[in-house]
């Protein structure tokens, strides 16, 4: 111990400047990295001043655009809170042929690129698809339309909810099911009553994410919505069509309202994340 | 029923209880249960990717393999490797300090604040994260005179691309790190710097070894990630064939000049690679709750 004594100060002398070397290099690569590159968004969208950046939202094909992205990532956030909670359910309750499968297949939305996500939708549902000529002779139109851009998202957040249940239902405590089972409650009443409250924090927080997830999606959707102004044209892929015509201030308004939107629900997902851990 | 119930609280022994986990056989009414998660799986995610290894491989493997193989698809996949490699790279290096840092630095003021900029990349769409090197090295950026003077050329070239897949994929490393460095705890770390060993020899040989699951799972998921990246790169490369074609803008291209075959193509072999990711990142999984 005494022997280490000095070395340690000498440690400890030393210190400083390699832990502020560190502190350095990490802070200015994450501020060239995400910071600066946010702000030039944020000056491009500005640079004409308030007016011109509200001239640019006030586009109808703009607007529609914003309406399309929260109305279909509202429909993909509550599929996803019912569906995900089942699924969390099925997995962590029951054991049945295929459970393994399906635990495994849960996460595979993360790893397959977003834009074979697309493609794949529009082998089965294309109009040269496997499924593309009965469902036009029904008149049903999945691909362009709203219909394909919910499946794509659907696929894309497929695995938010049911990653942020499952861990909750697992740790559960099982005696008060157990409980209310011995006292006759039945199987939807111990649902109701003992298991949902217990899950609907966490199921809420994955709806969000899958809410956030699904804003920003473009891969998948690109090929897939058929992209046409003010019917099935969502914000990152109007976006995208401003960069390609050079309206650098439309893009950038966009941009901004889109990142206001996402940035203020993760502030939301990192509240509630304290709150339940404080409490 | 009831009796099964009671079984589980150890009430009766006769007739088969719950596996290890707690988990019970679905009966009458819980099928439906069951039957939903699983119907809604197979035509949301199973239906699909079967149908592309169809789309892909019904002209035959002979087609499958020679479209695959064209320059302009060899070199996009080269493209995509390139640049997954270097943003996992990239991400890795300062990743891991990065979560050092926000674990272990207890005195830097500006943690709170620098863990909620490392998840920023994750809200940003990735078109969004392509538009922002436009805004930034294009006319009139901030950074255009600083790359001019350079002789850099950064949009519509190499460096763009990599600079925008390593942003999409940034949080990874230090997401997956962060845990298990809070759980493991700075005994050991504090034992072997007593014991007179450097900081450098202390985390090469107790602090490394102790993340080195969770750093590997945050590898595989970067680089599965870049390599699936479409939004952002689309924005910044000018799509030039050949050049700045990566796989997913070969197949974006090939979707738009009605060339079916070869996107499909495309297509399932990253569909397949996302495969091989996702089983290697299962292992890893696996190991790392055994050794917990």
């Amino acid at each position: 111990m005494s022997s280490a004594r000095p070395r340690r100060a000498m440690h400890d002398a030393r210190r400083p400047w390699g832990l502020w070397g560190l502190r350095g290099a990490v802070v200015s690569y994450l501020v060239l990295m995400i910071v600066v590159p946010l702000l030039a968004v944020f000056q491009r969208g500005f640079s004409g001043g308030l007016r011109a950046f509200a001239r640019e939202l006030a586009n109808p094909i703009a607007f529609d655009a914003l309406k399309l992205t929260v109305l279909t990532a509202a429909i993909t956030a509550a599929v996803n809170l019912v569906m995900g909670t089942l699924t969390a359910y099925a997995l962590t309750r029951y054991e049945f042929p295929g459970r393994s499968v399906l635990d495994r297949l849960v996460d595979m939305p993360f790893a397959i690129p977003t834009l074979v996500t697309g493609v794949m939708l529009v082998v089965l549902y294309g109009p040269t698809g496997v499924l593309g000529g009965w469902l036009e002779a029904r008149h049903i139109s999945v691909i362009f339309a709203k219909p394909g851009i919910v499946l794509a998202l659907l696929f894309v957040t497929y695995p938010f909810v049911i990653r942020t249940v499952q861990p909750v239902l697992l740790e559960a405590e099982r005696a008060e099911e157990e409980a209310a089972f011995t006292i006759g409650a039945s199987k939807w009443t111990n649902f109701r009553l003992i298991v949902l409250p217990t899950i609907f924090p966490a199921a809420a927080s994955g709806a969000l994410l899958s809410f956030a997830r699904s804003l920003g999606e473009f891969g998948s959707i690109v090929v897939i919505a058929g992209n046409i102004p003010r019917r099935t044209l969502t914000v990152p892929v109007h976006i995208y069509g401003q960069v390609e015509a050079h309206n650098e201030r439309g893009a950038s308004a966009m941009s901004i309202v889109l990142l206001a939107l996402s940035f203020g629900l993760l502030w939301i997902l990192d509240w509630r994340q304290h709150r339940k851990r404080s409490s | 029923m009831e009796k099964r119930r009671a079984t589980r609280s150890g009430l009766a022994a006769a007739i088969p209880g719950p596996d290890a986990a707690g988990r019970v056989r679905p009966r009458f009414s819980e099928w439906v249960v069951v039957g939903l998660a699983l119907l809604y799986a197979a035509t949301l995610l199973f239906a699909p990717l079967v149908s592309l290894a169809w789309g892909a491989l019904s002209r035959g493997v002979g087609t499958f393999a020679r479209e695959i193989t064209t320059p302009d698809a060899l070199s996009a996949i080269r493209l995509t490797l390139l640049l997954a490699f270097g943003a996992t790279v990239i991400n890795t290096v300062f990743g891991v300090p990065a979560a050092w840092l926000l674990v272990r630095d207890r005195s830097f003021v500006g943690r709170r604040l620098v863990n909620g900029i490392v998840d920023l990349p994750f809200a940003v769409s990735p078109v969004i994260a392509g538009f922002m090197l436009i805004a930034l090295f294009g006319r009139n950026g901030w950074l255009a005179p600083l790359a001019e003077a350079a002789r850099l050329k950064i949009l519509f070239a190499f460096p763009g691309m990599l600079i925008a897949t390593t942003f999409i994929s940034l949080p990874f490393v230090i997401r997956e790190i962060i845990p298990v460095l809070t759980q493991i705890g700075e005994e050991q770390e504090s034992a072997a710097y007593t014991l007179g060993a450097s900081r450098w020899r202390t985390f090469w040989s107790v602090t490394l070894p102790g993340i080195r699951s969770a750093l590997q799972y945050g590898v595989l998921l970067t680089f599965a990630r870049a390599v699936g990246e479409v939004g952002a790169v689309l924005v910044v490369s000018g799509s030039i064939v050949g050049l700045t074609e990566t796989a997913t803008l070969f197949i974006f291209r090939a979707l738009d000049e009605r060339n079916a075959v070869a996107g499909y193509a495309m297509a399932l072999v990253l569909a397949i690679s996302s495969f091989v990711l996702l089983t290697a990142m299962e292992r890893t999984k696996r190991r790392r709750s055994r050794i917990r």
